[in-house]
């Protein structure tokens, strides 16, 4: 079961944290198809927030196809997202990266700055 | 009972030309207030001490009796659908004298149709109080948990509370809030409640309720009332927001920054965001003369329209 996290601080919309945690989950292969996601009693109870934040991330979700809501039993995770997980070659490889980086001297922010310039190069915002 | 069940679904509390007075000759508490508060949802009430929050609340209990105006709560007058609300006062009322487990017994002997002991006795316990403890002897964010409990266990459909999080650590606030909205996310319990902490009120609650002078300021659903503003920045006057109405604005350099109630898309010199929760209360709060908003699923239906 996936805990969600609010971040009240992030600018970022609390349906939109709920859709990409839940995204994030399913890439790193912590969810995978047929899995339940969370009630919304259950989401709201962890983390008080309004129980249709959660209907309407999970509206979200559904309307992307990830998951689907079977009446009367929950939501579940109808297929997963990327082909990364955990323990991908993928993986390895920014994981030797990430290594080289340090040993050259970059700091963490540095790393974050030159990884966020090369991601933009590589996939330009909306175009997903 | 079946007389009420069709407003139910829909309408939580309509209130038409709402004016209470404190004693014959004092100024009104609440002057004319015109709203609807649809059902289901989790709604904040918000305004300056003295707005007219507590009366308000009293009010829609049934403890109030309005001096003009027409109150519709559950379909039918406070006093006759007073077993399907739960009120919370600000000063929480229990009696000193009784342990938990009595003020449980008494909450079961006022509520014998609704009342659900496990569920009022499961707060207690998360709150790790022992039932024999009396009441006197608690702080006062234990006290706001049993009156809670109190409240809760009688399952109501439509829950009032008056700052109710004011004295409860954050530990108490987060589990408080987090099991009032399990159960509107269960039951479908519609909640107004009064407080001045607002990114509490910002990821509780759904529809928001802005007091002022005892008149509703702003009424509707937070997204819509958030949507119908921007916060604008740019160099230029007040005067050139225009058609927008202005409802504060700032010198900022050598230009402004306003937060603005849009009509029509916002000309592309100024630099538009969408405001917080907290910068569209401030905004309203500190410019009392600006016109009221209220969307139109919190507006109250015409008098014509009713039975």
């Amino acid at each position: 079961m996936v805990a969600y996290r609010i971040d009240r601080r992030s600018g970022v919309a609390t349906y939109v944290q709920i859709v990409q945690q839940t995204k994030q989950a399913l890439r790193l292969g912590l969810l995978e198809p047929g899995d339940r996601l969370p009630t919304a009693r259950e989401v709201v109870e962890a983390t008080a927030i309004n129980p249709n934040t959660v209907l309407k991330a999970y509206r979200e979700l559904e309307r992307e196809g990830l998951v689907e809501a079977r009446r009367g039993l929950g939501t579940f995770v109808r297929r997963t997202l990327g082909a990364t997980p955990v323990d991908s070659p993928l993986r390895e490889e920014l994981d030797t990266w990430a290594g080289s980086a340090r040993a050259a001297g970059l700091d963490r922010e540095d790393v974050a700055a030159l990884f966020a310039s090369v991601l933009d190069a590589h996939f330009p915002k909306g175009d997903q | 009972m079946s007389s009420t069940s069709t407003t139910r679904s829909t309408v939580a509390v309509e209130a038409r030309g709402l004016t209470v007075r404190h004693g014959r000759r004092a100024a009104a508490a609440l002057d004319d207030c015109s709203f609807r508060l649809p059902a289901g949802r989790v709604s904040a009430l918000v305004g300056p001490n003295g707005a007219g929050k507590s009366t308000l609340l009293a009010t829609l209990a049934g403890l109030l009796r309005p001096s003009a105006g027409t109150l519709t709560v559950l379909g039918a007058g406070p006093a006759e659908t007073r077993e399907r609300i739960a009120y919370l006062a600000q000063d929480k009322p229990l009696h000193p004298q009784l342990t938990i487990a009595e003020t449980l017994r008494m909450g079961a002997e006022l509520n014998p149709a609704r009342w659900d002991a496990a569920y009022a006795r499961a707060i207690i316990e998360q709150g790790k109080l022992a039932p024999g403890t009396k009441v006197r002897k608690l702080s006062g964010g234990q006290r706001t948990r049993v009156a809670l409990a109190l409240a809760l266990g009688k399952r109501p459909d439509l829950m009032l509370l008056d700052e109710p999080m004011a004295d409860l650590d954050p530990l108490a606030r987060h589990e408080l809030l987090g099991t009032l909205m399990a159960d509107a996310a269960e039951r479908g319990t519609t909640v107004l409640m009064s407080s001045h902490i607002v990114t509490e009120l910002a990821d509780a609650c759904d529809h928001l309720l802005l007091l002022g002078d005892g008149r509703i300021r702003l009424g509707g659903g937070l997204d819509d009332l958030l949507l119908a503003h921007t916060v604008v920045t740019g160099r230029g006057t007040p005067a050139e927001l225009a058609p927008h109405l202005v409802v504060e604005s700032r010198a900022a350099g050598r230009g402004l920054t306003a937060l603005i109630r849009n009509d029509g898309p916002v000309d592309e010199r100024w630099q538009a965001e969408p405001p917080s929760l907290e910068e569209l209360l401030l905004a309203h709060l500190r410019s009392p003369g600006t016109p009221a908003l209220i969307t139109p699923g919190t507006t109250a239906a015409p008098a014509a329209v009713t039975r």
